[in-house]
């Protein structure tokens, strides 16, 4: 039933946008409407023309991308306003816009901008918010982005995350490189190119450093690469495979897998590589995939010790696991929502890689998207949207869907194949 | 096939095996795969002499060894000599499974006395598995396999300090097509010698 009415959300609402930017970015396509848009007017701002990037446009991206929002037009204006006093209220409301946003653009002597705009109700004709900023070209992006981010949060009440970033690992020609972007594809930025493999990259909770696994030494080895200066430490080279690793909440352990003393089993290790690795499962069977619950206590894990994969659970200091799937016989991947009570994981349902979500509290399971093979979610910091890796055509791409599998949108980048997604924390946390 | 790969057993040991790489090898015909240029080997780790290297670019490539012209078949390394069940590099697996079948035995005691008899040389494993399912838990399975074979090793008199299993898990396909022929090629362990990774 959820699924005819997304599918008839898809024909009725469904928008498709691209976003183009430079090759090589990632461009994104909404492929299907979520439920309760707030319909919403980002205007024109003045002065904007002149300058690098259409601020109201990104602003308007932004919003469509959360799947919180429907974007009405917004031209037939003269000149943008950019007074609540410039503003013809009841046109708006007759064109169904329950909130506008306007805006302007300055260019100050010293060749900064100033950027200010102003959030209006429109049943109300009041001002919900307005922000000014003071920035340099260079900053254009980011502070629409969080524009975009004050709007999403003054209107739904959750933090928005628009101003977060992604990184993911893109294959093309034989080659791997390790990107980080905008959480819209654009800017992206290339953390490590490498002949061999990349996969499992894991931010630090303060967004500053990406953990991952490299085959550049012809095995998987755990790395910690700094963001700013692009140096690269060796967390785990023992005998045997080093992979999967995962930040603790607060950033001071890394869980991964070792199978140094035979089998992939779990462990901690401090993420500059210093004192010894802390085994933390002891089983005959795979455990790998260590995901921490947000509060730090658990450790969510898949394991095949009761003859199939599935996911566990035990407490972040190692001990008994408790089986937490028990729907088929292939469920892998485990991420746990940001307010921990959803867990998203990869189940194989006749043959097919689909990503599946259960709350926790009731053990239900809902199957989020109807694609075959679908790999490695991450969650928005948020939990409202989650990021996965599938295929389209033999091809990887970058997919998302929202938490309730509503809102659908697809990454891609032209000619390569795109995979391994981790959503970045929040700026500034 | 079974009953042949038993009288080559029966016939002892493993010297001399000419012909046996294209019996013992019968995933399908394309397994052949293994036998590349063993000349062409280095130990320079990007070349794609070495199982390790990236996946062949034409799927199921079938290249056969090309046979040293002239008389330097003497100074050729019994681990490069086309003729010799060392050049041999690959066992291959049934789905979801790390039993080494008994076609591959053969190839895998043929190792084993070489590492013996150089208690220097040192063999890296590498486990891999086909595309399907996640990365990670492919990496684990890719783990089992060369483990599984490590093991076998070492119950063949080779220490364990000679051999090291690692796994590539699903990312070095050999073969890139979905199909269960390719699948079963990308369902291997590779050996690699000293020099070659």
């Amino acid at each position: 039933m959820n699924r005819v009415i997304a599918l008839l959300q898809f024909i009725l609402f469904g928008l498709v946008f691209f976003a183009h930017g430079a090759s090589a970015q990632l461009t994104i396509e909404i492929t299907g409407g979520g439920a309760n848009q707030i319909p919403i007017a980002v205007l024109q701002f003045a002065g904007e023309g002149g300058v690098p990037g259409s601020i109201s446009d990104i602003v308007e991206a932004d919003l469509q991308r959360t799947g919180r929002f429907r974007t009405l037009y917004a031209g037939g204006v003269s000149a943008p306003p950019t007074e609540p006093s410039q503003i013809n209220f009841a046109d708006w409301r007759n064109r169904t816009a329950d909130a506008i946003v306007i805006g302007g653009v300055n260019r100050l002597p010293d060749g900064r901008f100033e950027v200010r705009f102003r959030l209006l109700d429109v049943n109300k004709q009041t001002q919900l918010g307005g922000v000014a900023y003071t920035l340099t070209a260079a900053q254009m992006r980011l502070t629409a982005h969080k524009i975009a981010d004050f709007i999403y949060e003054k209107l739904t009440g959750e933090r928005g995350v628009s101003s977060t970033r992604i990184a993911y690992v893109v294959k093309q020609q034989g080659r791997f490189e390790l990107k980080v972007a905008d959480s819209d594809g654009q800017n992206a930025q290339t953390v490590l190119a490498s002949p061999e493999p990349i996969l499992s990259p894991s931010w630090s909770p303060d967004g500053t450093r990406l953990a991952y696994v490299s085959f550049q030494l012809k095995k998987p080895v755990v790395y910690v690469q700094d963001l700013l200066g692009g140096k690269q430490i060796t967390v785990a080279n023992f005998k045997g495979s080093n992979s999967a690793p995962k930040w603790s909440p607060d950033g001071k352990q890394l869980a991964l897998v070792l199978s140094r003393d035979g089998g992939s089993q779990i462990y901690v290790i401090n993420p500059d590589g210093s004192g010894a690795a802390r085994r933390l499962t002891t089983s005959s069977a795979i455990d790998t995939e260590p995901f921490y619950s947000p509060d730090g206590q658990l450790i969510y894990f898949t394991s095949d010790r009761g003859g199939s994969p599935q996911v566990y659970r035990m407490s972040a200091a190692g001990g008994d696991a408790a089986r937490v799937t028990f729907q088929g016989d292939y469920n892998v991947s485990p991420r746990l929502s940001p307010d921990g009570k959803t867990l998203v994981y990869i189940t194989r349902i006749s043959g097919r890689f689909q990503l599946a979500a259960m709350d926790i509290a009731s053990g239900q399971v809902q199957l989020l998207t109807d694609t075959q093979r679908d790999e490695s979610p991450s969650f928005a910091p948020n939990g409202r949207m989650i990021l996965y890796a599938s295929e389209i055509n033999g091809r990887g791409v970058l997919a998302a869907v929202s938490s309730d599998g509503r809102f659908r949108q697809r990454l891609t980048v032209q000619a390569a194949d795109v995979r391994e997604p981790a959503w970045g924390p929040f700026l500034g946390n | 096939m079974k009953k042949t790969i038993r009288m080559a057993l029966a016939g002892t040991v493993f010297a001399l095996l000419v012909g046996c790489g294209s019996q013992a090898v019968k995933e399908d015909g394309k397994a052949a795969v293994e036998e590349r240029t063993p000349g062409a080997a280095t130990s320079a780790p990007a070349v794609s002499g070495t199982p390790s290297a990236a996946p062949s670019q034409s799927g199921g490539v079938t290249s056969k060894p090309i046979a040293p012209s002239g008389t330097g078949v003497t100074t050729l390394s019994p681990l490069k000599d086309p003729n010799n069940i060392l050049s041999k590099r690959s066992i291959f697996y049934d789905y979801d499974s790390d039993a080494i079948k008994e076609e591959f035995q053969l190839v895998l005691r043929a190792h084993a006395k070489y590492l013996a008899d150089n208690r220097g040389a040192k063999l890296l494993v590498q486990g891999n598995t086909d595309e399907r399912g996640g990365r990670e838990y492919n990496l684990a399975l890719g783990q089992r396999r060369a483990e599984a074979v490590k093991r076998a090793l070492v119950l063949m008199n080779v220490q364990e300090s000679q051999v090291e299993a690692v796994s590539l898990g699903k990312e070095k396909s050999r073969c890139e097509e979905q199909s269960d022929a390719c699948y079963a090629q990308n369902r291997r362990s590779d050996l690699l010698h000293s020099g070659e990774f």
